[in-house]
């Protein structure tokens, strides 16, 4: 007994060191898993509130350009309008298919990484204005990410510049879907795997958010396709090079969409994680 | 003795604050960028606490990573840091190091940089290894502990001479 206790208090550094190393090591290995919530996250009371102060200084920067993007989005949502045939009639969106939003909550980003593989941004809004996990993040040019954890005043967003994150995608006016990922080394690239070489692509073409996640609504946009690759010869998907809509190292209000069924289908995955 | 103890919590939130506001949005072409905050575990007396160094270390790392959503990556790399610190000043210093006053915030000497170099770029290797966790991208590893080294070395000496007090 007295050779334990004068062994431990021999080697009383290196175990707290192993210690420390374990609990650490432990920490970065589950936060390199997908799915599963971190413990170590931005979107907490201490560096939620320390990047709202330094945000609320460097928002003045970029006051220009942030009217610019809202007189642009403003433009675009007239020209819609004015196409319907009463102008004043807010288009019926019951009639389309698909999953619709029911409420959309204006946010701001607090905190933008761009520069590692997994990159998130901090959100200043939480679960007291209604922020749940799993909710899409877009803005007027195209999607930004996905929550990813959330407090009570903010939350994080996987970026869509995570090599974690897979999104459904499709390219426009067609159905042919793939996988959106990012292979981690230009910010303004994303790639988009798994798309069948039956598809008819070109350079330019645009690619939409598909309708098979609950996350975001069909049709947002995500980019053009700026490159095609072909593996080889016997594989029959192709990878393709999309140039993004958004400037990922430049975001200041984005959207949150909550989406009408995401409750029933999450209570759904529940049952299943259950059994 | 209390006062060292000031020192050094004075010296953790000034760094941390200072690489939070500042470094941490510094970014030159997504290779170089400058970690500064570990001369805290650098410039920890010689002779001080073991124990607490290793402590103060996770925790230093482990508020860099609430900030930087990043796991555990930079408490690892600080907590091996502290722990291979001894063996860093005997390589450098010489086998007798203790019994020595070695002062690390004073006039640059072969040694010091010496100590600074191994200190950064194993920090730095480990970061780097970790926030990647592929070995696809090793050389990418590679290339961006060397530039983002040669930087946070040039800080960490600038800050050194800055804080070094004149009393000479």
């Amino acid at each position: 007994m007295q050779q334990i206790f004068s062994f431990i208090i021999k080697n009383s550094n290196r175990l707290l060191f192993l210690l420390l190393l374990g609990i650490s090591l432990s920490l970065t290995i589950q936060s390199h898993s997908f799915h599963r919530s971190k413990i170590i996250s931005s979107a907490n009371f201490l560096s939620g509130g320390v990047y709202e102060r330094i945000n609320s200084i460097e928002e003045y920067l970029h006051l220009k350009e942030q009217n610019d993007e809202l007189a642009r989005e403003n433009a675009n949502l007239k020209s819609l309008l004015f196409k319907t045939q009463d102008s004043t009639k807010i288009p019926n969106l019951d009639s389309l298919k698909g999953v619709l939003p029911k409420d959309i909550v204006v946010s701001k980003v607090i905190h933008n990484s761009f520069n590692v593989k997994e990159n998130f941004l901090t959100l200043n809004s939480g679960t007291n204005s209604g922020v749940q996990p799993d909710m899409g993040v877009i803005n007027s040019l195209g999607i930004v990410g996905i929550i990813d954890n959330v407090s009570a005043n903010y939350s994080t967003v996987i970026s869509i510049l995570n090599m974690e994150s897979k999104i459904n995608a499709k390219i426009k006016n067609s159905n042919h879907f793939g996988t959106l990922t990012w292979d981690g080394k230009n910010a303004g690239f994303v790639q988009l795997i798994d798309v069948p070489r039956l598809a008819s692509i070109k350079k330019g073409d645009t690619i939409v958010t598909g309708g098979q996640s609950v996350i975001f609504p069909e049709n947002i946009g995500i980019g053009t396709i700026n490159q095609i690759f072909i593996p080889d010869e016997k594989n029959h998907y192709y990878t393709i090079s999309v140039r993004l809509f958004n400037d990922m190292t430049n975001l200041g209000h984005v959207y949150i969409i909550k989406t009408e069924n995401s409750e029933e289908i999450r209570n759904l995955e529940n049952q299943r994680k259950d059994e | 003795m209390n006062s060292t103890l000031i020192v050094n919590i004075f010296r953790f939130v000034l760094l941390l604050a200072l690489q939070i506001l500042v470094f941490n949005n510094m970014n030159f072409g997504g290779y170089v960028s400058a970690f500064p905050y570990i001369l805290f575990i650098i410039l920890y007396p010689v002779n001080g606490n073991k124990a607490n160094l290793l402590i103060a270390s996770f925790f230093l790392g482990l508020i860099m990573d609430l900030f930087c959503n990043s796991g555990g990556v930079h408490a690892t790399a600080c907590v091996l840091l502290a722990y291979l610190r001894p063996a860093f000043f005997k390589f450098s210093f010489g086998l007798s190091y203790e019994y020595q006053t070695v002062k690390l915030n004073d006039v640059l000497t072969p040694e010091r940089f010496t100590f600074i170099l191994l200190s950064v770029i194993t920090h730095h290797i480990v970061l780097f290894l970790l926030e990647t966790f592929q070995i696809t991208f090793l050389l990418d590893v590679l290339l961006r502990t060397v530039l983002s080294a040669l930087f946070t070395i040039l800080t960490c000496i600038i800050i050194i001479y800055l804080i070094k007090p004149n009393k000479r």
